[in-house]
C-alpha cells in the first residue's frame, strides 16, 4: 500500500536535503542527455554527433553565444516573474499570451511613432511593452481575486485570445501597405530598436533588463518582506493568513510581476531582435519559461542558469534542423522530458529511496 | 431559417462536441479519484498523431482508435508515476506532460503532415438514415459518437452505481481515510488516471481521423484545456460535462456560420469565442465559492504517500 | 467481568513485537494478551508507541519482528482486509469517513463487497437499533454530528460480527454523556463475547469501563494491571514515569482589570461544515487564566480566527482589547497592540512546515519585535529573537536555520507558544495547548501560560481536555454550537455541569434532548 513498490520504497527524510535541491536539475539534465542519446539511436542518428550539434556547436563562436543570451533574454525575464508566481501557488501559464500583449502594446507604439525619430522611443515603448503584459495578467488576477476562477485556465485561454488578436492585426489592420500581402507590419524605423551592445550581433540591452531582473527579483525573494510573503502563502496559506499576510494582494503583486515581465520580454524580443510584428512573435518563451522556472528551483539566478540552458535547446534545434535534417519540435520533447525527469529526481529531495524490500523482515508464519 | 441549413449545423455541434466529450469524461474520472491532471491537452495530441499515423499505415479505423487509446495511456502512465508514485506536483507534471505531448506529436507527425485519410464512416442504415430530419440527427454519424454516448452513460452509472465507482470516489474524497479501511490509494489512483489517459487519447484520435482527417502541428489548439475547464463547470457530473461539450460544441460551431449569413466580423474574433466562453463559464461556476468547494472532490490535487 | 478469565485461550495474543522508525523506536518487544470477551485497556501517553502496536494488530502496516497469534494460531495479516475477514473490527481516532458521500455508502465502502450486498440500508437500521446507536443511512456525513459519526464507525465494525473491537481513543470528541452511551453498548459487546482493545490515555474512564490494562511508555509495556484495583493517580505514574509534574501557581486571581472583553460577538464561519459564533460575550482579566472546554467543532475554531482577524467580526466593538476595538482590525495590527495566538494545527497553520525556525518566528514577530525595515527583513535581529525563544523556552534543535519539520511536535509547540509570550503581549489565546504534545512539553507549556497569567497577562485556553482546563484554569466557560456559556469560578464547577453545558443545555435556555 502506499508506495511500497517491490522495487523500491521511499521514505520521509527528517528535514528536507538541502544538496538534493541543487543536485536535482543536474541529474534531471544527465538523464535528459542519456535518454536523447538512446532517442537519437533510435532515429538513427550517431548520438555523439548529435549532442555535440545540439548543446556544443551553437555556442562554439561569439556569434552563437551572443545568439544564446538573445534567446536566454525573454526567457529569464520570463522565468524570474514566474518563479516568484509559482512560489505563491500562483500559477500564471499565460505568460505566452502576456508576451504578445506587451509585443504588441509596445509594438504599436512603434508603428504609431514610426517617423518621429525621438530618442524617447524606446524607453516608452519598453514601459508600455511591460504594461501590456500586466494589463493581460491583471484580467486572470481580477477573476480569480473577485470571481474565485482558477488562473490556470483562464490565463491560458487568454494565450489563445492573444494569439488571435495578434493575427487580426497583422492580417488586417497593422499590415505592411507595401508588404505584398504578407502578414507583417512594416519595419521598424531604427529609432524603435533597441540599442546593440556589441557590433555586428543582435545582442541587445535586453539582455542586462534580464540580468537586473534577475537581481531584483533575488532581491525580493530573499530580502524583502513581500517575497517572504509570498512563500509563506504558497507553502501553507493558513500559516500566511494566520500572520495576517493578505492573498489576494498577493495574487495580484505575483501576476502583475509575471505578466509585466512577460510584456516585457515581448517588446524587448519585438524591437532587438525582430524589428517589426510578425504573425509568430515567440517560439513558445512563455511555456518554455515554466520549465526554467521550475529548472531554476524557483530562484531567480536558478532561473538564470536554466534559461541559458533551455536558449541552448532552441539554437540547437535549430542547428539539428540545419546540418542533420531533424524536425526541430526535438526541441519540445527535450525541453518536456527534462522538465519529466527534473520532477522525478526531486522526490529525493522529501525522501529516501531504498531499493528492494526491507531485509530485516522476519516471516512470521510458514 | 430553412431546415437545410439545420441539419448540417447539428452535425458539425455532434463533431466539434465529441472529441471534447471524451477528454471531459475521462478527467472526471480522474478528478473525482483526487488527482488533477492538466496534461489533457498533452495526451489529446499524442492520441491524434498516434491514431492519424496507424490510419495512414494500415487504413484501419479500429486499430487507429485502439492506437490513439494507448497513446493517451502511455501518457498518462508517465504522469501516473511521477505523481502517484514520486509525489511530484500535480501541476507542473500536468504542464510538463503537455509540452512534451505537444513537442513529441510534432516530432512523430513530422513525417505525416500532407498526409491523407478518408475520415471514419458515417453510420448509415439504408432507409433510416434518409429519413428526413430524424434520419441524419439520430442515425447519421460516426461510431465513435454513438461510443461518447455511451461512455459518459456507462462513467455515470459505474460512479454512482458500482463498488469501483465508490472506491474511486473515497480515494478521492479522503485518501487517508481509504488508506485506513485498507484500500490501495496508488492502485485505484493509477487506474483512473489511466482510464484518462485513454479517454483524451481516443478524444485526440477523433480530432485526426475524424473532425479534420488530416494531421497538423498542434491541432487541439487547447481543446484539452477547454476540457478541463468543462469538468468543473459540470461540478464532476459526467452527463453535465457531456451537455457542456454541446453547448461548446455549439460556440464552436458560430464561427462558421456567422460568416455565411453574412455577419461582418473578422475571423479571428469568431475564433476567440470558445475561449472567451470558457472564462465566462469559469466565472459564472465559480462565483460561488462555497458551492463549487462542496462539489469538488476534497482531496483533489493532493498528493499521498503512506509513512508505513 | 463475568467472561473475563473464563477461557483458556486468548483471542489475541502479540510475542515481541518490535518495530523501528527511522531515528525512532516505537514499540520495543511489546507482548499482549487479550481474552474473550475482555475489555482490555492500552494506557499510554502520546507517542508511547499504542498506534503504530495497533496498526500492527488491524493490518495497516507490518512489523519487524513479533508474532500475533489469533485464537492461538500464528497470522500474518497484509492488509486490513485480512484484519477484517479474521474478525477484527477498528474505529479509528481520526475517523475514517468521506463526508461527501451518505452514511449508507461509508459503511459499503467499510466492509467487503459480499457483505456490502443486498439490503444494506435495512440491516444497518437494524443493528443501529438494536445496539442503541440511532443512523439514518441516507444522509450525509458532513451533516452529521461527531458523536453520530462515530456511530457509523461502530455499526460499520458491527455489521462484520466483530470478535475483536479495537477502539482508538474514542471519547475524546464526545460529551460525558455521550461517553455514557458508548459504554452502555461496548459493555453489551463485551457480555455477548466481544473482545475490546480500548486505547486512552483517560485514567478515569479505564478505571470505569476495562478489566485488565496494558501500560506502554516510550514504545514499550511498562506494567499490566487491574484498573479498578489501582488509583489513577498510581496509572499516572507508571504511565508517564518521571514525567509527572504538576504545575504550580502562586495565587489564583480573577478580579484584575479586563484585558480582553468580547462583548455581543457573532461571526460567519468560512469553513465548509464549520459553526458560525451567535453572540458570544466573555471578559478575560489582567492575570487570569480563562479555560474553554467544549467538544470539537462547536465554534473553537472559529472563535480563534475571529481572534486572531482571519475571519472579521460583525461590529469593531464585538472584541475589545486593552480597550481598542479590534473586531474588524487585521492580524498585523492587531498583535501590535498586544494580542498573542497560538492555533491548533501546528502545522500549516501556526508554523510553516519546511521553513527554518527563524523564519518562523519572524512570521508572527515581524511587527511587534520590529523585525522589518522599510520592507527589507532584518536578518540578524530575527534570529536573535528565535535564539532567544529557544533558549528561554528549552527548546530542543541544533539550531534556528532548521527546518520546523525537524522538531519533534512537543518541542515545536514550545518554539510556537514561546514566540507568543516573548513578545510580551497582553493577552494571549491558546487552542489545544497540548494537542498531541509529550508529557514533559505539555507540562513546560501549561506551567508557562500560569506564569504569563501571574506577570498580569489576560490567558484565554481552549481546550477538550478537560483535566488539563481544570489544572491550569481560575475560570472555566463552556463552548457549544457556537454559543458560551458564563465564566465560572474553577472551584464551583463540575464536571457533570460541563458535560451538560457542552450538550447544550442551559445556554440561553436552548436545550438539548440528552438521552
Amino acid at each position: 500500500m502506499g508506495t511500497r513498490l517491490t522495487l523500491f520504497r521511499l521514505e520521509s527524510r527528517p528535514e528536507a536535503s538541502k544538496a538534493m535541491v541543487y543536485l536535482s536539475p543536474l541529474i534531471a539534465v544527465g538523464m535528459t542527455i542519456i535518454t536523447a542519446m538512446v532517442m537519437f539511436a533510435l532515429l538513427g542518428v550517431d548520438p555523439v554527433d548529435a549532442i555535440a550539434t545540439f548543446f556544443i556547436e551553437p555556442i562554439s563562436t561569439l556569434d552563437g553565444v551572443t545568439e544564446l543570451c538573445v534567446k536566454a533574454t525573454p526567457l529569464i525575464l520570463i522565468g524570474v516573474g514566474l518563479a516568484i508566481g509559482f512560489q505563491a501557488n500562483v500559477w500564471n501559464i499565460g505568460a505566452e499570451g502576456q508576451l504578445i500583449m506587451g509585443a504588441l502594446a509596445g509594438g504599436g507604439l512603434a508603428l504609431a511613432f514610426y517617423d518621429q525619430g525621438s530618442i524617447l522611443l524606446v524607453p516608452a515603448m519598453l514601459i508600455c511593452g511591460t504594461l501590456g503584459g500586466l494589463a493581460w495578467a491583471a484580467i486572470p488576477a481580477w477573476l480569480k481575486t473577485r470571481f474565485n476562477t482558477n488562473e490556470i485556465l483562464t490565463s491560458l485561454m487568454l494565450t489563445y485570445v492573444g494569439l488571435l488578436v495578434l493575427s487580426y492585426l497583422v492580417h488586417g489592420p497593422w499590415k505592411d501597405p507595401e508588404g505584398m500581402n504578407f502578414p507583417e507590419s512594416r519595419m521598424f524605423h531604427d529609432s524603435a530598436l533597441l540599442p546593440v551592445l556589441i557590433e555586428e550581433t543582435r545582442l541587445n540591452v535586453g539582455w542586462l533588463l534580464a540580468l537586473l531582473a534577475v537581481a531584483a527579483g533575488w532581491v525580493l525573494i530573499s530580502r524583502h518582506i513581500i517575497g517572504f510573503q509570498i512563500k509563506v502563502i504558497g507553502i501553507a496559506p493558513l500559516a500566511g493568513t494566520f500572520a495576517g499576510f493578505k492573498e489576494k494582494k498577493l495574487i495580484w503583486v505575483t501576476l502583475l510581476i509575471s505578466g509585466g515581465c512577460a510584456g516585457l520580454a515581448g517588446v524587448i524580443e519585438l524591437s532587438g531582435a525582430i524589428g517589426q510584428i510578425v504573425p509568430a512573435i515567440s517560439p513558445g518563451y512563455g511555456f518554455t519559461a515554466i520549465i526554467v522556472a521550475f529548472l531554476g528551483r524557483l530562484h531567480p539566478a536558478g532561473v538564470f542558469f536554466a534559461g541559458l540552458l533551455m536558449a541552448l535547446t532552441y539554437l540547437g534545434g535549430d542547428s539539428a534542423q540545419i546540418t542533420m535534417n531533424l524536425p526541430n519540435a526535438v526541441t519540445g520533447v527535450f525541453q518536456g522530458m527534462l522538465l519529466f525527469f527534473l520532477l522525478a529526481s526531486d522526490v529525493l529531495i522529501r525522501y529516501r529511496v531504498r531499493v528492494g524490500r526491507r531485509n530485516i523482515h522476519t516471516r512470521l508464519s510458514e | 431559417m430553412s431546415v437545410e441549413w439545420l441539419i448540417p449545423a447539428m452535425l458539425t455541434i455532434v463533431t466539434a462536441a465529441t472529441p471534447l466529450v471524451f477528454a471531459a469524461v475521462g478527467e472526471t474520472v480522474v478528478e473525482k479519484a483526487g488527482v488533477l491532471n492538466l496534461g489533457v491537452e498533452g495526451m489529446m495530441i499524442i492520441g491524434a498523431i498516434a491514431a492519424f499515423a496507424m490510419a495512414v499505415t494500415t487504413g484501419s479505423e479500429v486499430l487507429a482508435i485502439f492506437s490513439g487509446a494507448i497513446a493517451g495511456m502511455l501518457m498518462a502512465f508517465i504522469f501516473g508515476v511521477l505523481c502517484v508514485y514520486l509525489q511530484s506536483n500535480q501541476v507542473a507534471t500536468g504542464l510538463a506532460l503537455t509540452i512534451f505531448g505537444i513537442g513529441l506529436s510534432a516530432l512523430i507527425g513530422h513525417s505525416y503532415v500532407g498526409n491523407t485519410f478518408v475520415g471514419l464512416a458515417k453510420l448509415d442504415i439504408p432507409g433510416i438514415s434518409d429519413i428526413p430530419i430524424v434520419g441524419p440527427l439520430v442515425f447519421g454519424h460516426d461510431a465513435l459518437v454513438y461510443f461518447s454516448i455511451l461512455s459518459v452513460a456507462s462513467v455515470a452509472w459505474f460512479l454512482k452505481k458500482t463498488r469501483g465507482g465508490l472506491l474511486v470516489r473515497a480515494v478521492g474524497e479522503n485518501h487517508d481515510a481509504a488508506h485506513a479501511i485498507g484500500y490501495s490509494v496508488t492502485l485505484i489512483r493509477m487506474g483512473a488516471i489511466l482510464f484518462g489517459g485513454a479517454m483524451a487519447g481516443i478524444g485526440g484520435a477523433y480530432l485526426s481521423i475524424a473532425y479534420t482527417p488530416l494531421w497538423v502541428e498542434n491541432m487541439t489548439a487547447g481543446r484539452g484545456w477547454i476540457a478541463l475547464a468543462l469538468v468543473v463547470f459540470a461540478s464532476w457530473k459526467p452527463w453535465r460535462a457531456f451537455f457542456g461539450a454541446y453547448l461548446f460544441g455549439g460556440i464552436t460551431i458560430i464561427q462558421l456560420y456567422a460568416q455565411g449569413m453574412g455577419v461582418e466580423v473578422s475571423a479571428q474574433f469568431l475564433s476567440m469565442l470558445p475561449y472567451l466562453a470558457t472564462i465566462l463559464v469559469l466565472v459564472i461556476i465559480s462565483r460561488d465559492s462555497a458551492k463549487s468547494l462542496l462539489n469538488a472532490p476534497a482531496c483533489l490535487g493532493k498528493n499521498y504517500h503512506s509513512s508505513g | 467481568m463475568t467472561n473475563a478469565a473464563s477461557s483458556e485461550i486468548p483471542r489475541l495474543e502479540l510475542i515481541g513485537v518490535n518495530k523501528t522508525y527511522p531515528g525512532v523506536v516505537a514499540n520495543k518487544d511489546v507482548s499482549l494478551k487479550v481474552r474473550p470477551g475482555e475489555i482490555h485497556a492500552l494506557l499510554g501517553e502520546n507517542g508511547a508507541g499504542k498506534s503504530t502496536l495497533v496498526k500492527f494488530i488491524y493490518g495497516v502496516q507490518k512489523a519487524d519482528t513479533g508474532l500475533m497469534l489469533w485464537e492461538g494460531l500464528e497470522v500474518q495479516l497484509a492488509n486490513p482486509n485480512a484484519a477484517r475477514k479474521l474478525g477484527i473490527g477498528m474505529v479509528f481516532q481520526h475517523f475514517s469517513l468521506f463526508d461527501a458521500m451518505t452514511v449508507e455508502e461509508n459503511i459499503a465502502v467499510g466492509i467487503s463487497s459480499e457483505l456490502a450486498k443486498g439490503d444494506l440500508s435495512g440491516r444497518i437500521r437494524k443493528v443501529s437499533a438494536q445496539y442503541g446507536l440511532p443512523l439514518d443511512p441516507g444522509r450525509y456525513v458532513h451533516t452529521l454530528s461527531v458523536g453520530e459519526r462515530q456511530r457509523i464507525e461502530v455499526v460499520r465494525c458491527l455489521l462484520q460480527d466483530p470478535a475483536l473491537l479495537i477502539m482508538d481513543e474514542p471519547t475524546s470528541v464526545l460529551t460525558p454523556q455521550e461517553v455514557e452511551e458508548l459504554f452502555k453498548t461496548l459493555r453489551r459487546l463485551s457480555e455477548e463475547g466481544v473482545s475490546i482493545l480500548y486505547i486512552s490515555h483517560k485514567l478515569e474512564e479505564i478505571k470505569k469501563l476495562c478489566h485488565t490494562a496494558t501500560i506502554m511508555r516510550m514504545g514499550e509495556v511498562v506494567a499490566e494491571c487491574t484498573p479498578n484495583k489501582e488509583t489513577a493517580r498510581s496509572m499516572a505514574e507508571i504511565m508517564m514515569g518521571d514525567n509527572l509534574i504538576s504545575p504550580r501557581r502562586a495565587h489564583h486571581r480573577t478580579d484584575g482589570e479586563v484585558r480582553l472583553k468580547l462583548e455581543d460577538l457573532s461571526a460567519v464561519s468560512n469553513h465548509q461544515h464549520g459553526t458560525n459564533l451567535t453572540s458570544v460575550n466573555l471578559r478575560v482579566h489582567a492575570g487570569e487564566v480563562l479555560g474553554i472546554a467544549g467538544i470539537a467543532g462547536n465554534g473553537q475554531r472559529e472563535l480563534m480566527e475571529v481572534l486572531t482577524g482571519e475571519t472579521l467580526a460583525d461590529t469593531a466593538e464585538a472584541i475589545m482589547l486593552d480597550g481598542t476595538a479590534i473586531g474588524r482590525m487585521d492580524p498585523i495590527k492587531r498583535r501590535q497592540i498586544g494580542i498573542g495566538l497560538v492555533p491548533e494545527e501546528r502545522f500549516g497553520h501556526g508554523a510553516v512546515a519546511g521553513m527554518s525556525l527563524w523564519e518562523n518566528a519572524l512570521l508572527s514577530g515581524a511587527t511587534r519585535m520590529k523585525l522589518l525595515k522599510k520592507g527589507f527583513i532584518k536578518k540578524e535581529a530575527s534570529n536573535d529573537f528565535a535564539e532567544d525563544i529557544v533558549k528561554q523556552f528549552r527548546v530542543k534543535t541544533p539550531g534556528v536555520g532548521h527546518a520546523a519539520n525537524s522538531l519533534s511536535g512537543g518541542n515545536l509547540q514550545k518554539f510556537i507558544v514561546g514566540r507568543e509570550i516573548v513578545q510580551a503581549p497582553g493577552v494571549i489565546v491558546v487552542l489545544q495547548p497540548t494537542w498531541g504534545v509529550d508529557a514533559g512539553s505539555a507540562a513546560s507549556i501549561r506551567q508557562s501560560l500560569i506564569d504569563m497569567a501571574t506577570r498580569g497577562a489576560a490567558v484565554l485556553v481552549v481546550s477538550q481536555d478537560l483535566e488539563e482546563l481544570f489544572e491550569i484554569s481560575d475560570r472555566i466557560a463552556v463552548i457549544s454550537a457556537g454559543r458560551m456559556s458564563d465564566a465560572r469560578a474553577t472551584e464551583s464547577i463540575t464536571v457533570e455541569e460541563i458535560g451538560l453545558l457542552m450538550a447544550g443545555v442551559g445556554l440561553d435556555g436552548n436545550t438539548v434532548d440528552v438521552v
